[in-house]
């Protein structure tokens, strides 16, 4: 893992911590600007943690951008010998698989998608060696995953999967994007799952749908109301299926602001994780489950 | 006092230098894409120059004032009328109450400003009354302008004056063909040595696909990538990448096929390759073309890229004390 830096323009530093993505690389790159962040360096107005790279924002008419590159560099040494480890939010997110909305919109798009006679969950299901959607459900919301960027539009979350990387799950993106995609989809794309926190266009295959608001730009939602986008780099996601039922209560809480994420401040290790990874998941899912 | 919407025009937004500091949760910095005319069309009418004003593309919309107060109407070339009566652009006009503000057809350039004494009072959304309508957030109820709006008007202009001109060598013209200046970088390593060149070589053409969050480009030859087996988690396409942050200005090339600029209301991040970025001189120019025009891209080192940028700076200077 040796970190290429190129200069985006006159205004961007970029990068790449590493060309595939790893928790290694993504905690990498959190380290990195966590330091750089830390420092407080003048000309620097905006730092943007991306999978396994990162950006940084500056104005050459306050620092030069060799006189930035060097200070960059320079922090890499420190942000390989950091802990890898990260105070950070365990949230569980109730999602409604095989909704009716995502299964209207995915229908009005086949033409789009490899496999036009499948949804795209069979799809994802057969491609990954599932048997059955259902199986393949229980793998998706089996594990806890990572947001290891937040962005393309406002407040979206990609979230990587916290498993053996031959456990992991890859699909393709649509082979053309849709034009609309709903509100609140589960998508998923490469190694990446999201969600869409707004209507729109998008590539992702779509799995679910999360009564959960994640996006709120007027901050009336009692847990946005200190900022509009839910979602943190380094938050830890849990997927809780849910059915019609709880789909429908759920969003009736929601409309009354009667609804709040199941959130506990949880320590993530990298090393006790990577030694065994699945008792740490069993123990990050005693955490939530423990009311 | 407020101003009524007649008529919105094709896509009239409220804009103003844009909200930096939130691109990192995928919430762009917004604003007029040509900056530098936003800044003239302010100063004109004793605003602040980032104060908030209209930016309207391809068809200027149509305005009623409610009190007298002066405007400015700056950026494309499009014939400003005042009660059908044509008056100049880049010009402090006086309004009178009851008037109403329109426009003749686009003669040259994308974008027009229209700055008001006092600025477009809407309420700032994190730091910014600029419209980012994906996200529903700033400008007037989160969206572009629609006939019957009454846009608010606020009153800390400093003695607005009518009569005050921007100097003809402060008003950009849009050059043609446009020339657009890129320093390469971020993943031009993807493709071939020969295909980059190719790229900067060829003539290429503003596509259809052109709005504030991105400008497509066409006509030109696909490019050649290296061939490799793709990194985990970058998807199977040579021209996709382990998703990253987009630098404003990036130029992806989807597929290898057709150019995007990506510009102030950019998509914050995603898994398509770039294979460098406009320099920041060139951005005010950008929001300034129409489909069709003909563009070269051409390769620029960082010292001229930071050479631009005092030159542009110098300009914005040279506005500021014509305009005093």
């Amino acid at each position: 893992m040796k970190p290429r830096y190129t200069f985006g323009g006159d205004e961007h530093l970029f990068v790449e911590v590493d060309e595939e993505m790893s928790l290694d690389a993504f905690f990498k790159s959190l380290s990195m600007t966590r330091i750089i962040s830390e420092r407080g360096i003048d000309g620097i107005t905006e730092i943007c943690p991306a999978n396994a790279s990162f950006q940084v924002k500056y104005d050459p008419d306050v620092i030069a951008p060799e006189a930035l590159l060097q200070t960059v560099q320079s922090i890499e040494a420190e942000a390989e010998g950091a802990d890898p480890v990260l105070q950070t939010r365990l949230i569980e997110i109730p999602v409604y698989y095989r909704d009716p909305w995502t299964h209207e919109t995915l229908m009005r798009f086949r033409e789009r998608h490899q496999d036009p006679r499948a949804s795209d969950l069979e799809y994802a299901a057969r491609i990954n060696g599932y048997d059955g959607v259902e199986a393949f459900i229980a793998a998706h919301s089996g594990s806890p995953w990572f947001v290891s960027m937040v962005g393309f539009v406002a407040g979206l979350p990609f979230m990587y999967q916290m498993v053996e990387r031959e456990r992991q799950i890859q699909v393709p993106k649509y082979l053309r994007p849709r034009t609309d995609t709903p509100k609140h989809t589960v998508g998923y794309g490469g190694c990446f799952s999201c969600i869409y926190s707004v209507r729109g266009a998008g590539g992702y295959q779509m799995f679910g749908i999360t009564p959960m608001p994640i996006f709120d730009p007027d901050q009336k939602t009692n847990y946005l109301k200190d900022f509009m986008v839910f979602f943190r780099p380094g938050d830890i996601v849990k997927f809780r299926p849910i059915d019609r039922s709880e789909y429908d209560r759920t969003m009736e809480a929601v409309r009354r602001d009667a609804f709040t994420p199941k959130i506990r401040e949880v320590e993530f290790d990298l090393r006790a994780f990577n030694v065994d990874i699945k008792g740490y998941n069993a123990r990050l899912e005693g955490m939530i489950n423990d009311d | 006092m407020t101003i009524k919407v007649l008529d919105p025009g094709l896509l009239t937004s409220v804009q103003d230098l844009g909200r930096p500091g939130y691109f990192h949760l995928g919430i762009p910095v917004s604003g007029a894409m040509d900056r530098f005319a936003l800044r003239a069309a302010n100063l004109l009418v004793g605003n602040d120059e980032g104060a908030a004003g209209l930016e309207a593309v391809f068809v200027g919309p149509t305005l009623a004032f409610q009190t007298d107060t002066v405007v400015a109407v700056t950026g494309a070339e499009m014939p400003v009328k005042i009660d059908g009566e044509v008056k100049p652009d880049w010009t402090a006009l006086p309004v009178k109450a009851g008037q109403v503000l329109s426009f003749d057809f686009l003669a040259a350039g994308a974008r027009i400003y229209i700055a008001v004494a006092g600025g477009i009072d809407v309420p700032a959304a994190l730091g910014s009354r600029s419209t980012y309508p994906i996200g529903a957030l700033g400008g007037f109820e989160g969206r572009a302008i629609t006939a019957g709006d009454e846009l608010p008007v606020g009153q800390d202009a400093t003695k607005p004056a009518a009569g005050k001109s921007v100097p003809e060598g402060l008003r950009r013209k849009s050059p043609m063909p446009v020339e657009l200046r890129i320093l390469p970088g971020l993943y031009d390593h993807r493709v071939t040595r020969e295909s980059l060149d190719r790229f900067f070589d060829e003539e290429w053409r503003v596509a259809p696909e052109a709005d504030r969050m991105g400008y497509r480009f066409k006509g030109g030859t696909p490019l050649e990538f290296i061939e490799r087996e793709q990194p985990f988690g970058a998807g199977s396409d040579p021209s996709n990448i382990v998703g990253s942050c987009y630098p404003y200005g990036s130029v992806q090339v989807p597929g290898g096929t057709e150019p995007i600029i990506l510009h102030r209301d950019a998509v914050s991040g995603g898994g398509y390759f770039m294979i460098g970025t406009v320099i920041s001189a060139d951005m005010d120019l950008i929001g300034q073309l129409q489909p069709n025009t003909r563009t070269h891209f051409r390769r620029a080192t960082m010292e001229e890229a930071l050479d631009a940028r005092r030159q542009r700076a110098a300009m914005l200077d040279r506005l500021r004390t014509a305009l005093r």
